[in-house]
């Protein structure tokens, strides 16, 4: 594998290898963030912090404990989790805007706690972390998510997910265990971030607790809300636009933000729902399928 | 020490309170959190600050300018990026666009004066008071003293006016009070101006307190503000109030008697603790879900 | 034998007394109408019965069970499905997902199940679609299996709403006004549907309706809310004559 990932290097230019490694990166962490936001309904405003905990558990256990690059992974994720399912408790008592703050709290009391975690570097950070994540890793993770996220949507739980999101009350009256599923989607959508945050953090070679700030929660939520809301494809572009945008909008240097702000703003006025919110595969065919009917018939 | 510990409390619990105002009030009415809203005191800081430093004004003067400024300033933010998505739109498009405004006001304000730390000039004596053993500044009585006529000020406009009537009927049903003849677009603009303008007093006493203004000190202002009037329970003008006053002693409190250190997570930790135990917050009326 | 027992339920909200004392017994096999003025409590009774409210005094009994204390959704899966007075569909899923949803309570694959895609689990889903399908097929909707549940007609959404509820396989079945906001057309098929949905799957039906003469029609027995209070109870033909319900409820000019 490292032979491949050797001749990906050589073939591609390290510029664009670079962006699309963190671009597989965000995929699994906006599928994460997708799940209890986007299809759950649960307003999470605090995902970079699940990245951070999954970042420094990673980096720590493989620097310090000699864990092994897939097992320091995991176990990144499953601390993430774990956390996950505590800030999932509160959604039994709290809802909408309440929880949305209670997630930004939590992502801000775990930055000033790395920021005060002499493990961690404090606020200088941790560097020389093994440079573990690459292309290879990154995208075989990422389909794998894929393809799994895909999968739990189709199925009895996902529609119980969605379910939650449109109606709780008419959720309950079928038989969802609305609070159970609540926590499960926090605690799932937590490992997707841990996961994330420890591919980041062995791909980064040097974290430090600002990597993983408000703007870094707010940022995963565009791309969740940018393609729209619950769609696994829509994550994948949004995910894909908010990656590239910045790299594009370097021509305009030190505008960028500017120009990124702007574009929010446009592109919500003019796709309110998300880019690829309402569209469906299905609905597409039946409008080719009527264009078909309407040429016979003239 | 506790006592000045609660004055210095008190002082910075009233500029949370001041902005978090505005976050309740629009929130109370539109039901979006309005991001932008912290980068609306931050123009308020600096706009203080420029008329204070070119145009000489004293301080009572340049806190009214900037009031005027981020008046208009939130009027028009309100009809560029939040009035076409009203109605046609999730929630949470409008909670974008409201970032997209943040991010790039703050752009906008660091292209414009650079990131550096912008001082105040003197523009208030330094004069301290001594009061038994308790010390207290000029400022922080002005601070109180402005910070309480605003919220008195705004409490008599939401009760007693006729667009405090058609405010208080909007945050009850926007539509029903369409119905009603009431001119709905304006009591939302008048609403953005208001609280902007609250914001723009905060960010102009803040700025000369702490002698330090510059373009990103709107987004932790912002979300303790909202923080704070979410604590007081969101929608709740004198929750913002509470909310606001018991943020600021608890950070100042946190900060002298455990640990500098935590001061950010002690804040979000006490929030926390206050809706898991309020979960509609401390002024917030309950709910109860109708089927 | 008696499916539901309620045993002096009262309910309060904040000193307001929505609920004051109600006996019913709704026997196997019935339609059971509960009729009264506009918040006589007949919707808050519902919510007692399938859990949203907890009564505040008062016995719930399910088949023998006690089920005071018990949250909605266990509730939903001893076998009480129900419909919603104001539409409470799953606006942004298909329409055949709304059914699919309907029998999670019934259906078992969790959350490892799902990801695996084990074969006991593509089979339920096998069984979830064909009997969704069957239930859509019933309401009349198969056509509509893949539109958006809020792109459909009201009376439209109040039939999804019963094939959902359907999908629980239910024996007690809820319906919270399902005529309202019909056409007279409309509410003679669904009166079939009713009838039909009871033969078919022996339902027990409690329904909570304000046409009267689909109440007078189709239901065995009717109670009378007012109030809060149960005012009367009988065969349709005594509640038509009963003197106090003519006062408080049909009026003159019934």
């Amino acid at each position: 594998m490292n032979g491949l990932d050797a001749a990906i290097t050589q073939y591609i230019d390290p510029y664009y290898l670079r962006i699309m490694i963190l671009l597989g990166i965000n995929i699994i962490l906006a599928l994460g963030l997708n799940l209890i936001t986007g299809v759950t309904g649960q307003l999470s405003m605090g995902h970079a912090g699940f990245m951070s905990i999954g970042a420094y558990t990673s980096a720590i256990l493989s620097m310090q404990f000699g864990f092994s690059y897939l097992m320091a992974l995991l176990a990144g994720a499953m601390v993430a989790a774990f956390f996950g399912f505590l800030i999932g408790i509160p959604t039994l008592r709290l809802e909408g805007d309440y929880l949305a703050m209670v997630t930004i709290g939590f992502a801000e009391i775990i930055r000033v706690f790395f920021l005060n975690f002499e493990p961690g570097g404090k606020a200088v950070g941790l560097s020389g972390i093994p440079q573990h994540t690459n292309f290879i890793t990154v995208w075989l993770i990422a389909l794998l998510i894929i393809a799994l996220n895909t999968r739990l949507l189709k199925s009895r739980m996902g529609r119980a997910f969605y379910a939650i999101r449109e109606n709780e009350i008419a959720a309950a009256s079928t038989g969802i265990d609305t609070t159970r599923l609540k926590i499960l989607a926090f605690t799932v959508g937590s490992f997707l971030g841990g996961l994330g945050g420890g591919l980041y953090s062995h791909y980064m070679y040097y974290i430090n607790p600002q990597d993983f700030g408000f703007m870094k929660s707010i940022e995963l939520l565009n791309m969740v809300i940018l393609g729209g809301m619950g769609s696994i494809p829509g994550t994948i572009l949004g995910s894909f636009i908010l990656t590239l945008a910045p790299e594009m909008l370097r021509i305009v240097a030190e505008y960028r933000l500017l120009f990124y702000g702007a574009l929010l703003v446009i592109l919500m006025i003019f796709r309110p729902n998300g880019i690829l919110g309402d569209v469906r595969i299905y609905d597409l065919k039946k409008r080719w399928g009527r264009k078909e009917v309407k040429t016979c018939q003239s | 020490m506790f006592w000045e510990q609660l004055l210095n409390g008190l002082t910075l619990g009233s500029t949370y309170a001041l902005i978090a105002l505005g976050y309740t009030m629009v929130y109370g009415i539109v039901q979006l959190i309005n991001f932008a809203h912290g980068e609306i005191y931050m123009f308020g800081a600096f706009a203080g600050l420029i008329l204070v430093s070119f145009f000489g004004v004293n301080l009572i003067v340049a806190m009214l300018g900037a009031m005027l400024f981020c008046m208009l300033l939130g009027i028009l933010v309100e009809r560029i990026a939040y009035r076409p998505l009203r109605g046609k739109s999730s929630r949470l498009s409008a909670l974008i666009s409201a970032i997209g405004v943040s991010i790039f006001l703050s752009t906008l304000m660091a292209l414009m004066a650079g990131t550096n730390t912008h001082r105040y000039p003197d523009v208030i004596a330094h004069h301290t008071f001594h009061l038994g053993s308790l010390d207290f500044s000029l400022m922080q009585i002005l601070i109180l003293a402005v910070s309480a006529l605003l919220m008195l000020g705004l409490q008599f406009m939401v009760q007693k006016t006729r667009i405090g009537k058609a405010m208080r009927a909007c945050s009850q049903d926007l539509d029903a009070s369409y119905l009603m003849g009431i001119n709905v677009n304006r009591v939302i603009s008048f609403t953005f101006a208001v609280g902007s303008a609250l914001a723009a007093a905060g960010g102009v006493m803040v700025g000369v307190y702490y002698n330090a203004v510059w373009p990103y000190m709107g987004m932790m202002a912002g979300l303790k503000a909202f923080a704070a009037a979410v604590m007081g329970g969101i929608g709740s003008i004198p929750g913002a109030m509470i909310g606001g006053l018991s943020l600021g002693i608890m950070e100042i409190m946190g900060v002298a008697y455990l640990s500098s250190s935590y001061k950010d997570a002690i804040a979000f930790g006490m929030l926390i603790l206050v809706l898991l135990i309020r979960p509609q917050g401390l002024m917030g009326q309950k709910i109860s879900k109708k089927v | 034998m008696s499916v539901l027992t309620l045993e002096g339920i009262s309910q309060e909200f904040g000193g307001l007394r929505a609920l004051d004392g109600v006996n019913m017994v709704v026997e196997e096999g019935e339609i059971f109408g509960i009729i009264g003025p506009n918040g006589a409590g007949k919707t808050t009774l519902f919510n007692i019965i399938t859990g949203i409210y907890i009564p505040s005094e008062g016995d719930l009994i399910f088949k023998e069970r006690r089920i005071n204390r018990m949250t909605t959704h266990n509730i939903a899966r001893l076998g009480i499905g129900r419909t919603f007075q104001n539409i409470r569909l799953f606006n942004k899923l298909s329409v055949l997902d709304n059914v699919r949803v309907g029998s999670h309570g019934i259906s078992r694959s969790g959350f490892f199940k799902s990801l695996l895609g084990l074969p006991s689990m593509l089979r339920e889903e096998k069984e979830i679609k064909s009997r969704a399908e069957e239930l859509l097929e019933l309401v009349g909707l198969y056509d509509k299996k893949m539109e958006y549940a809020d792109n459909l007609a009201y009376g439209e959404q109040r039939r999804l709403e019963i094939a959902r509820a359907l999908a629980l396989k239910p024996s007690l079945l809820l319906l919270d006004e399902p005529a309202a906001g019909m056409n007279s057309g409309e509410k003679v098929e669904l009166m079939k549907l009713i009838e039909q949905i009871r033969q078919e799957m022996k339902l027990t039906i409690l329904l909570v309706e304000h046409d009267m003469s689909l109440v007078m029609n189709i239901c065995e027995r009717i109670a009378v809310l007012d109030y809060g209070r149960k005012i009367a109870e009988g065969p349709p033909e005594e509640i038509k004559n009963d003197e106090r319900v003519i006062q408080s409820y049909l009026g003159v000019g019934a």
